[in-house]
């Protein structure tokens, strides 16, 4: 918001991380991130359990629901992954795609916050891919598993640059798959922060301001919807990226 | 030119790369509708193909955002 009275517009304060919890958080750097990331938790967990508790034949909207998130994540994993062991990972895709859909809604709502908002945690959660990934990769193929990188049909005096061209664009999931998601969350954020600011700056004109501060309300009311578009849209993206490096790991293309 | 306003020119300098985003976003919209209106019935194995692609070509957009971000703020 304008703080004192300036003229310029502090977007990226509201990412700064204050403990949570107190002095007692303080301690144990325990931040608005780290509650965040505890609430989402318990949130999927509760859809779950609180989904299947009823175990009718007919769900209700709770069970229909949950039921209706494993069908797609397991629906992902089996199309996209393919073949027998496609169900293994169907664990990891879940946890991994519930996790960081509420962690982008959540932040929706006031006063919460969006932990995939800090680069460090997407990127956490970008390298638990990569190098699961990898792993699966190496232990499905052991030693074979590095001809991944020669792409079939190329002229022999090609091999090298194109060996070269083949790892950095592997190295470069880890980069892709965190600042993606990162970047949309932020800049989804840092616009809300903006147009808040315009409305309370216009605000502030008197009654000449009252007009264009009810237009900047709007567009913030329609940023919401878009946010919670693009909260599920990233969390999909993700989800369908990872079974997408896990086919090729396992299938080798 | 002080550092101030060159960070405000490098950052705006930065959001060119939004035109071939643009361009990349029609193309994927534009296929999807002609795909669709030569196979009405392929819509629901087309349809998140396309939304993979926008998604994907919308991480582009977000990386050139991510550096006009670091040039003004860092």
């Amino acid at each position: 918001m304008a703080a004192e009275g300036s003229n310029s517009i502090d977007a990226l304060g509201q990412f700064q991380l204050h403990s949570a919890l107190g002095a007692v958080g303080g301690s144990v750097n325990f931040t608005q991130s780290n509650l965040m990331m505890v609430v989402a938790g318990l949130g999927v967990m509760g859809l779950l359990w609180l989904g299947m508790k009823p175990r009718a034949m007919v769900p209700g909207r709770l069970q229909s629901a949950a039921e209706m998130g494993y069908e797609t994540i397991m629906g992902m994993c089996t199309e996209t992954i393919g073949g027998p062991k496609s169900r293994k990972y169907f664990p990891f895709v879940f946890t991994l795609f519930f996790f960081i859909l509420f962690g982008n809604l959540l932040g929706v709502f006031p006063l919460f916050f969006t932990f995939t908002s800090h680069v460090m945690v997407t990127l956490a959660l970008s390298l638990t891919v990569f190098l699961l990934v990898t792993f699966v990769g190496i232990k499905e193929h052991g030693l074979h598993w590095f001809t991944y990188f020669v792409p079939q049909g190329i002229p022999k005096a090609l091999a090298p640059l194109m060996v070269t061209i083949e790892i950095i664009s592997y190295l470069s999931r880890i980069i892709s798959l965190s600042v993606r998601l990162f970047a949309n969350m932020m800049a989804g954020h840092v616009m809300l922060e903006v147009f808040g600011s315009f409305i309370v700056m216009l605000g502030g004109l008197g009654l000449l301001g009252y007009f264009p501060a009810a237009l900047s309300l709007g567009v913030n009311t329609m940023l919401i919807g878009f946010e919670l578009l693009v909260a599920t849209l990233q969390a999909y993206v993700f989800a369908i990226l990872t079974c997408i490096y896990l086919h090729d790991a396992v299938h080798l293309h | 030119m002080d550092v101030a306003s060159a960070k405000m020119l490098g950052a705006g300098i930065a959001m060119i790369a939004l035109a071939g985003v643009g361009v990349g976003m029609g193309t994927i919209f534009g296929s999807l509708v002609t795909s669709v209106a030569r196979n009405p019935a392929s819509r629901a194995s087309v349809f998140p193909l396309a939304i993979l692609g926008f998604a994907l070509t919308e991480a582009v957009a977000l990386y050139a955002l991510v550096i006009a971000f670091i040039i003004l703020f860092v």
